[in-house]
């Protein structure tokens, strides 16, 4: 079947979609898009469902052709893009026909960068996803020759969408709740973890990432380790040292690290997106707050399809225009939108 | 900002003072159910009935639960969850009954499976044996006699942990990592025992080599242990590692049902 080939592939290139939830008992994590915002940001400018599976590129794109026309939409980190050496925008859907070159380079903000494409990626499917979980063993990153299968487009015209992402890029606050072992830090010590920067650190992955305090770690009554109890993506673990360790989508099932708290599913992208020495701090919210909050952002993104505005030129007819637009900054979203006022 | 976190208790009519079970949120949809903070044969048990109980009871709601060694995860479908509903559900059923005194899980299996324990394909099999004083013959003999049993399937999928071993192997996990142990590595710490589904970094000393697939993303039956199970390590010679390789994803284990 016909698709997708991919010419040239970053390191940290893999299929993924929503995961596989339901699979803990048998410990195997959730897995999925690290910025599952992106997916849903994607699909609302193809018009398809969110649970058809993109690709993840994580900081360094690719080089990829077209086997019959296709329509792409470029959301997430973003990376300079062009279509046969034209410059496209990212947080935007375009044309890909037979036989186009899509070249994406590195991220220039965030982390993940994400190719959906019309119709999604068509990879095998494993207990009801296509997500690579390569700390488990399923699936492999996308490579060069390789050439992945896309579904039936069902809008195949519509093109030339933007959309302004919700900010997420640049560090900031993100939200948590109190869980299990909240309770074992002292008053002080949650103070600080809520009160002072924390710095992603250079190491981590799909399965979790390191922060690093400017000041003291963050010691609890429950000493170095807890019996081993299910973990779930956003755990904020204390390790040994006393430097949180946020638990991601390709975390393992059990954990016996003391949690100062969860992040909220609803602020994960933003972990996910924040590149190494980016800033990050902390708000402990109550359950009810939560709740709201995962409720609203639920809503906010039934919508986002709606959201999605014209481009305001074909780029396939003027190119330049938006390689002038690129050249300064590449937050393509931003800069349409600006354009639009 | 909100009012200080708390755990939060569920109030059980217990009658003999026990601080057990504890009930606990778990990220904004779920709740952690614990039966103890220690590793042991009652809290395991109540754990595994635990959860097959919440399962047949149709919890309003309920999306996925999860046993591990001694406390069970219970995730809630987040639109219209109702923690406090979900609490009040949970400790009633909790209350039903004493889970300490439950029986294992029904339909469990004995599983032999041959496994190496040549220096080459066991590294640390000496090591593991001076910390739990013992001559290395000794210890192939603890730990092939003693018929373990799956305590829970957790951190890489369908990977076991088997206990319990006799009080000398109540030995600490290593503070340096092994850069990465192979499939089906058994490895050794705190009287557990891991046999890996995946390979990894641990902390766990590899103390012997079986060629058994836990995990079988390929196959119609992926996770092939279930927690309840019981496996008894059958010392095999190394010359015969490559053909128990060869044999199949089983590698030479044998499977019978527990009456």
């Amino acid at each position: 079947m016909s698709g997708l080939l991919v010419l040239r592939a970053g390191p940290g290139m893999t299929v993924q979609d929503m995961g596989r939830p339901g699979y803990m008992e048998f410990g195997l994590s959730r897995g999925g898009a690290m910025d599952r915002l992106a997916l849903h940001e994607g699909a609302a400018l193809l018009g398809h469902s969110p649970r058809l599976a993109a690709i993840e590129m994580a900081g360094i794109g690719g080089e990829f052709e077209a086997m019959r026309d296709l329509r792409i939409a470029l959301t997430g980190a973003p990376m300079a893009a062009r279509i046969d050496g034209a410059a496209v925008a990212w947080n935007a859907c375009h044309k890909l026909p037979r036989g186009a070159r899509l070249t994406i380079g590195s991220a220039t903000k965030g982390v993940y960068g994400y190719l959906s494409v019309g119709g999604g990626i068509d990879t095998g499917i494993f207990r009801g996803s296509r997500s690579a979980h390569l700390a488990a063993g399923i699936g492999a990153p996308v490579a060069a020759g390789q050439i992945l299968a896309v579904g039936d487009d069902p809008t195949p015209d519509r093109v030339g969408l933007g959309l302004r992402p919700a900010d997420r890029l640049g560090g900031g606050t993100v939200r948590m709740v109190a869980g299990p072992q909240t309770h074992l830090f002292d008053s002080d010590t949650l103070r600080r973890f809520t009160e002072e920067p924390l710095r992603r650190d250079n190491r981590g992955n799909r399965m979790g990432l390191r922060l690093l305090p400017d000041g003291p770690g963050f010691g609890s009554a429950a000493g170095l380790t807890i019996l081993s109890e299910i973990v779930i993506p956003g755990d904020i673990q204390i390790t040994g040292d006393g430097t949180p360790y946020v638990l991601m989508a390709e975390c393992q099932t059990t954990g016996g690290y003391p949690r100062i708290g969860t992040v909220l599913p609803a602020d994960l992208p933003r972990i996910a997106q924040a590149a190494p020495g980016t800033v990050l701090r902390f708000a402990l919210v109550d359950r009810a707050a939560a709740i709201a909050i995962e409720r609203a952002e639920r809503a906010r993104i039934g919508k986002l399809a709606r959201q999605t505005f014209p481009l305001l030129r074909d780029p396939a007819t003027i190119p330049d225009l938006l390689s002038y637009q690129l050249i300064s900054g590449v937050t393509a979203g931003d800069e349409l939108e600006g354009d639009r006022q | 900002m909100s009012s200080p976190p708390s755990s939060s208790p569920c109030h059980l009519p217990s009658t003999d003072g026990r601080s057990w079970p504890r009930l606990a949120p778990l990220g904004v949809d779920g709740l952690l159910v614990s039966f103890g903070d220690r590793l042991g044969e009652t809290a395991n048990r109540a754990a595994l009935s635990f959860r097959a109980a919440v399962q047949s009871a149709g919890l309003q709601g309920l999306a996925e639960t999860a046993a591990s060694l001694a406390s069970v995860y219970l995730r809630f479908d987040p639109e219209g969850f109702d923690p406090a509903k979900a609490e009040q559900a949970v400790c009633a059923l909790l209350a039903s009954r004493d889970w300490y005194g439950a029986e294992l899980p029904k339909g469990r299996r004995l599983w032999r499976i041959p496994c190496i324990f040549d220096p080459a394909l066991a590294p640390q099999l000496a090591e593991a044996a001076q910390a739990a004083g013992m001559t290395v013959e000794a210890a192939i003999r603890s730990i092939t006699r003693t018929r373990l049993r799956v305590q829970t399937i957790g951190f890489a999928p369908g990977q076991p942990y088997l206990g319990e071993l006799s009080a000398e192997w109540d030995i600490p996990r290593q503070t340096r990592l092994t850069d990465r142990v192979p499939v089906g590595a058994l490895c050794v710490a705190i009287r557990q025992m891991v046999l890996f589904s995946v390979s990894t970094p641990t902390g766990w000393r590899h103390v012997g080599q079986t060629a058994f697939r836990a995990f079988r993303p390929d196959s119609d039956q992926p996770f092939v242990l279930r927690a309840g199970d019981e496996v008894l390590f059958v010392p095999a010679p190394a010359e015969t590692y490559p053909s128990l390789c060869e044999s199949g994803p089983d590698g030479g284990a044998t499977v019978e049902p527990i009456a």
